[in-house]
């Protein structure tokens, strides 16, 4: 069942990239009937992204998969930006991609689970610093999340894979109370975003939860909901 | 096919008749949410140094900087070596989130090592033993997990006790430890150096076993984040 899921995913995003490559091919035969001269393909990049949840029961929001020219989506000591606060707090990728950054965007479909993996194919026709952000929130927390920042793929070659273990990060944006009705997942059901910043209100790792079953009495969270580093595997390949 | 390898070996010769005097400049970063960091040592030394290996007892210079966060035991241990020693970049305390910044030239000196204290903790110390310097000019991010010294037993408590051999946690600079915690623990099994387990902590801030906040003082490897460009 699932691994049927996942082709007809893999052949939907396939339809996608047959798409471009077709709109591509028309406008070069547009090109060719009004210009008997040279025949332009825009060459396009193809990348494919897998992540991997490899916490014990940290479910993820939708991985944002964002190609950019320029910029950092996050800094650690650096405050974040509301679109990363809003991921963070809420899972809500939306802001991040439609980030004013973007080349182009992509979220993966659904809840990532713990032990599950999910993939995304982005493209982009720009060739020369070329950067992939992703990120994900851990939904049973106040406000982690984990992703890549700014991996340069402007260099890859076709087929290439590059590998990342990244660790949970604390927006610091929301106080890790993790009391009834702030944690978005399943283990509370609570608030998403608030615009309130009532942390330190810059970027850190995560120190982790501490639940109530290691001695905070007003966690809605057990031990189950404990992680360490890495939360996730992150693996980019260049299809074309 | 013969030919690539004579290519090969000789960019390696000729790489390492670069690798003399490598100026490097190296940015540290405090990546945790609650942990203070004591003065910094970071050297550039050879390949027969080390402040410290995981599975080995400490020395008696680097229990000085685990235990109280006094660099000075390690610095001349490192000056004794002739290595190429960075003391106190951030000119004291690094908090959660900052950096520094420093420069640091190598001389003959191939490999990089660092260590500096975690507040609060008994002898909980972030190390880098002996990286090897890359001969190719570029950026190197690497991360630093946080260590136990051994040397002392994570009691937990905050009473200022950071002379070596002395129980106890000397401060916590963020002024958000507790008082009267009975002690997490006296005893201390693993006495050579190995990966911190973490702070127990709790949430009693006058009482409880331990002075720390569990809900602060906590921390998830790495702990450090450097970048160190070679020049």
């Amino acid at each position: 069942m699932k691994f049927s899921k996942e082709n007809s995913r893999l052949s939907r995003n396939f339809r996608q990239i047959g798409i471009v490559l077709a709109a591509v091919f028309f406008v070069s035969a547009c090109n060719d009937t009004t210009d008997p001269a040279p025949v332009t393909i825009v060459p396009t990049k193809i990348f494919r992204l897998d992540a991997t949840n490899l916490t014990a029961n940290q479910p993820m929001s939708p991985v944002a998969v964002v190609l950019h020219t320029s910029g950092d989506f996050w800094q650690i000591g650096q405050p974040v930006s509301v679109a990363i606060e809003t991921l963070a707090e809420g899972g809500d990728n939306s802001q991040m991609l439609q980030s004013a950054m973007a080349d182009n965007s992509v979220s993966t479909a659904g809840i990532l689970l713990p032990g599950a993996s999910a993939s995304a194919f982005i493209t982009s026709t720009n060739f020369s610093n070329l950067y992939l952000s992703a990120a994900t929130m851990l939904v049973n927390t106040n406000d982690a999340f984990s992703g890549i920042n700014r991996i340069a793929v402007d260099t890859l070659a076709v087929g290439e894979t590059l590998a990342f273990n990244k660790a949970a990060y604390d927006a610091g944006t929301e106080s890790n109370s993790e009391m009834s009705g702030t944690i978005p997942g399943p283990a509370d059901g609570g608030e998403g975003f608030n615009s309130q910043r009532d942390d330190r209100d810059f970027l850190t790792l995560h120190s982790g939860v501490v639940t109530q079953d290691d001695g905070l009495a007003t966690s809605v969270l057990n031990e189950s909901h404990r992680f360490d580093n890495p939360v996730i595997l992150v693996k980019i390949t260049r299809v074309q | 096919m013969q030919l690539s390898k004579l290519l090969i070996a000789s960019s390696i010769a000729l790489s390492s008749l670069m690798a003399s005097a490598q100026q490097l400049d190296i940015t540290i970063y405090n990546q945790t949410h609650g942990i203070i960091f004591t003065p910094f040592v970071v050297a550039g030394h050879d390949a027969n140094t080390h402040i410290f290996q995981v599975g080995q007892a400490a020395s008696s210079e680097l229990q000085m900087q685990a235990e109280g966060g006094d660099p000075s035991g390690v610095v001349g241990l490192l000056n004794t070596a002739n290595a190429a020693v960075s003391v106190n970049p951030a000119g004291g305390l690094l908090m959660p989130g900052q950096s520094t910044n420093l420069m640091l030239d190598t001389g003959m000196n191939g490999y990089l090592s660092l260590t500096s204290m975690l507040l609060p903790t008994n002898d909980g110390f972030a190390g880098i033993d002996a990286w090897k310097v890359p001969t190719t000019a570029g950026v190197y991010w690497i991360d630093v997990d946080a260590y136990d010294a051994g040397t002392e037993a994570n009691d937990e408590i905050i009473n200022g006790g950071g002379a070596p051999g002395v129980p106890g946690i000397p401060a916590a600079p963020g002024m958000d430890g507790g008082v009267n915690g009975t002690g997490v623990t006296s005893q201390e099994t693993n006495t050579n150096i190995h990966v911190h387990r973490g702070s127990l902590g709790d949430t009693d801030a006058t009482g409880g076993s331990s002075d720390l906040d569990s809900r602060i003082h906590r921390w998830l490897n790495p702990v450090l984040k450097l970048r160190v460009e070679v020049l």
